[in-house]
């Protein structure tokens, strides 16, 4: 009898059907139809049935955009992530210009995606904000070890890919950091300030200690000059 | 018998003595899927043993980071926010209804209605997932709690759509019920099978729905009050005969006590912060602590020990899955062997939480 | 919910005694059935958790007045041992929890189980056993649990050594790769 009513209710109801639950999402937004997969080579899209954009898959290193997304790497090589990771899959190497120095970037970043666990550690313990969760899941490949290393250019996306598969989280990060710029530029200016206040200070400071000292040897003068004229 | 496929209840193994189709002895086999968890968290700090505690019961990734949180904040004297204690709460109640929810479907999976029965359940619990997700980023491995609070607050409309998924559930219950709890099969096949005395179930440390089962009302939601379950109204429900019809139908009541704190929850929620004064280093004084919350299969509890480094001295999981199958032995003894199947069914275990 | 105060206990056994830091009754070598006799008669009906805690041998550096009553600082070395914790709670009553330890020493360890007592115990002492290599006795079925048969050592002890990986998988960053740079590894 249930067995029944859930079978022709399924007809009619899509909470009685097994398949994922869209109610909440917004009409545009819902797939067009799961029947397309798999797409072209190569296509990933955010919109495959059962992503959403809350879901995360695997890291990858974001950078503000332009010509060569090396220049603007957010990932300074601090190893913090490659530290805290629960099971040890980040490997990274700092980069050295040509006099030994160490640049800031890294030189190496590889994910083994075979031993990532998805925990967002990483996104967390990163002060640089360098390190997001990717939701691309179709990375099967014929090559058991080298295809699931994922090295740093594969990892590297732009912030607007961020955007467009996290917008929320995204929008809410991006906001975070420019409140951090804008609190450390406010800290920089009040540092400015305090120093520039503290050398008026000090320059006054001078120049009364100067006017004292003046006026001391005035006074010594004057004295002289009083010893002198007696 | 097995071991099995992990996907029914895990890489198992039981040797059975038979007398024809009676059992006369039985003697479980553990450690296929035995990680050493314990020693791992102990060479790590203590954020990045969350993730692994996930793991442990894969069902219920939401209570076991719960019971690791509670334990580590006894650790650091955090407060935790009044929303972050709220999603807390709604969160574990939710991850219950997933746990019951499809540990009946199994249950009849065992019995023999394969499929349809499994199916229905799956579908309710598919839409607490989806829940999950939006919140946590993942079905599964949530990953979701920290020390002090939570990751992060939840998305905008969640907690519309989780008042509508709780809406929803009792409706599917009844139906659940209707086409389960009055079967004539289930019932003799389930009534006087696996018998659990009152002493036995305590003496052998047996907790969760199944010492409830036994007829003892001991539920650590309402002996402990950890976190705010003090401002629920709910009931403990508990059986009389302790066999396996008691142990199923304690989870299917439960599940209706869940769905009135999740109302209640959800109603009451406020607004705030999610995140407590935590610590940007977690580095502890020395010290040892034992947190134990109710888990959806029963006292899930950690043991720390400090010694005043970022790593835990020594790190231990009561896990109430392995301690439940020390009466298996006793429930079987005189049974036909396809009882056996069914009573092990009834004590809902997950093998990632047996051997760890 | 209330504790279970420890001072009853302390005043019926008078051997064991109290460790304020680990909040931990310490019961001596050999009363521990005694001990758990008396506490079930007293309520304390359910064994919740049992673990080991391996402690190696350490320099404790203490500091103490000397003779002439000044402050010294003396370096002393603390003998390495295991302690066997059990965490008790009574459902009679309510309340809980009471620690107590069972501490051996760590060449011949050896304690006495409360499997008889409580039930619980059976497989978490029989995994102490098999983690920590700790012998119980009177225990009724005293196997490895979650390590196979065959394994030699006891994996929970802080000086385990991990034997050679036999499921290796080659990851770019472990010092693992740095064994199969030696030529350990048979592919």
């Amino acid at each position: 009898m249930v067995t029944l009513r859930n079978f022709v209710g399924s007809y009619f109801d899509s909470n009685r059907l097994t398949t994922n639950d869209y109610s909440w999402k917004p009409k545009d937004q819902l797939p067009q139809s799961a029947g397309e997969y798999p797409k072209e080579e190569g296509e990933q899209l955010s919109d495959t049935t059962t992503v959403t954009n809350y879901s995360r898959n695997f890291p990858m290193l974001l950078h503000d955009g332009g010509d060569d997304p090396m220049d603007t790497i957010r990932c300074v090589a601090c190893q913090i992530c490659e530290r805290e990771c629960p099971p040890q899959c980040i490997y990274i190497e700092k980069a050295y210009d040509e006099n030994g120095k160490y640049i800031k970037s890294p030189a190496k970043f590889d994910i083994d995606v075979s031993v990532c666990m998805s925990c967002q550690i990483c996104v967390e313990v990163c002060p640089f904000d360098a390190i997001v969760m990717n939701s691309q899941f179709e990375l099967s490949t014929p090559d058991r070890f080298g295809g699931l290393l994922l090295r740093r250019d594969d990892l590297l996306k732009s912030n607007d890919y961020y955007h467009q598969i996290h917008p929320e989280e995204a929008a809410a990060r991006d906001q975070k950091m420019a409140d951090e710029k804008a609190a450390k530029e406010a800290k920089k200016k009040a540092a400015a300030e305090a120093a520039k206040k503290k050398a008026e200070e000090k320059a006054k400071a001078e120049a009364e200690a100067k006017a004292l000292e003046e006026a001391g040897e005035k006074g010594k003068e004057e004295d002289s000059g009083k010893e002198e004229a007696s | 018998m097995g071991p099995h496929h992990p996907s029914t209840h895990g890489v198992f193994r039981m040797d059975v003595k038979l007398d024809g189709e009676t059992v006369v002895d039985l003697k479980p086999v553990f450690g296929y899927l035995h990680r050493n968890h314990e020693k791992l968290a102990e060479d790590m700090s203590y954020l990045a043993s969350m993730p692994f505690t996930d793991r442990l019961d894969y069902f219920n990734s939401m209570t076991n980071n719960w019971a690791y949180a509670l334990a580590a904040e006894q650790l650091v004297e955090i407060e935790v926010p009044e929303r972050a204690e709220y999603l807390r709460v709604i969160m574990a109640e939710l991850t219950r209804l997933v746990n019951h929810v499809s540990l009946v479907g199994f249950f009849v999976n065992d019995l023999g209605a394969l499929g349809t029965p499994l199916l229905y359940a799956f579908r309710e619990r598919e839409k607490i997932l989806d829940l999950f997700e939006q919140a946590s980023g993942a079905r599964m491995m949530c990953n979701y709690f920290r020390f002090g609070g939570l990751r992060c607050d939840v998305p905008e409309g969640w907690l519309d759509r989780a008042r509508e998924v709780t809406d929803r559930f009792p409706k599917f219950l009844d139906e659940y019920e209707q086409l389960l709890c009055e079967n004539e099969i289930i019932l003799s096949r389930t009534q006087g099978i696996g018998k659990l005395s009152r002493e036995l179930a305590i003496s052998a440390g047996i907790t969760g729905p199944m010492l409830r089962a036994s007829g003892v009302a001991y539920d650590l939601r309402k002996v402990d009050k950890y976190g705010i379950y003090d401002r629920f109204k709910f009931r403990v429900p508990y059986g009389e005969e302790g066999d396996c019809y008691d142990r199923f139908m304690v989870r299917m009541l439960e599940m209706r006590e869940s769905i009135q704190i999740l109302k209640q929850a959800l109603a009451d929620i406020p607004e705030g912060d999610i995140m407590g004064k935590a610590p940007r280093v977690f580095k502890p004084k020395p010290a040892e602590v034992y947190g134990r919350i109710e888990g959806p299969k029963g006292e899930l509890g950690f043991y720390l020990i400090a010694d005043g480094t970022p790593k835990p001295y020594r790190y231990r999981v009561r896990p109430p899955s392995l301690i439940n199958l020390t009466v298996l032995r006793d429930m079987c003894l005189g049974q036909k062997i396809a009882d056996a199947v069914v009573i092990l069914g009834s004590i809902d275990i997950v093998l990632g939480e047996v051997d760890r | 919910m209330s504790e279970i105060s420890h001072e009853p206990l302390l005043k019926e056994f008078s051997d064991a005694h109290w460790d304020e830091a680990a909040c931990a009754v310490i019961v001596p070598e050999g009363k521990a059935r005694a001990v758990a006799e008396w506490l079930l008669e007293q309520g304390v009906d359910y064994c919740s958790n049992v673990t080991g805690v391996d402690y190696l041998e350490s320099e404790v550096k203490e500091k103490i007045n000397n003779e002439a009553g000044e402050e010294e600082t003396v370096t002393r070395t603390e003998p390495g041992r295991i302690d066997v914790v059990y965490h008790l709670y009574s459902m009679r009553d309510q309340t809980g929890p009471l620690v107590i330890k069972q501490r051996t020493s760590r060449e011949n360890a050896q304690v006495e189980s409360l499997t008889p007592l409580w039930r619980s115990c059976e497989l978490q002492e029989r995994e102490v056993f098999d983690l920590f290599g700790v012998d119980f006795k009177g225990h009724p079925d005293q196997r490895r649990i979650l390590m196979w048969d065959e394994f030699e050592g006891h994996p929970m002890r802080k000086d385990f050594v991990e034997p050679f990986d036999y499921e290796w998988e080659p990851t770019p960053h472990d010092e693992i790769l740095e064994k199969h740079k030696k030529g350990k590894v048979i592919v």
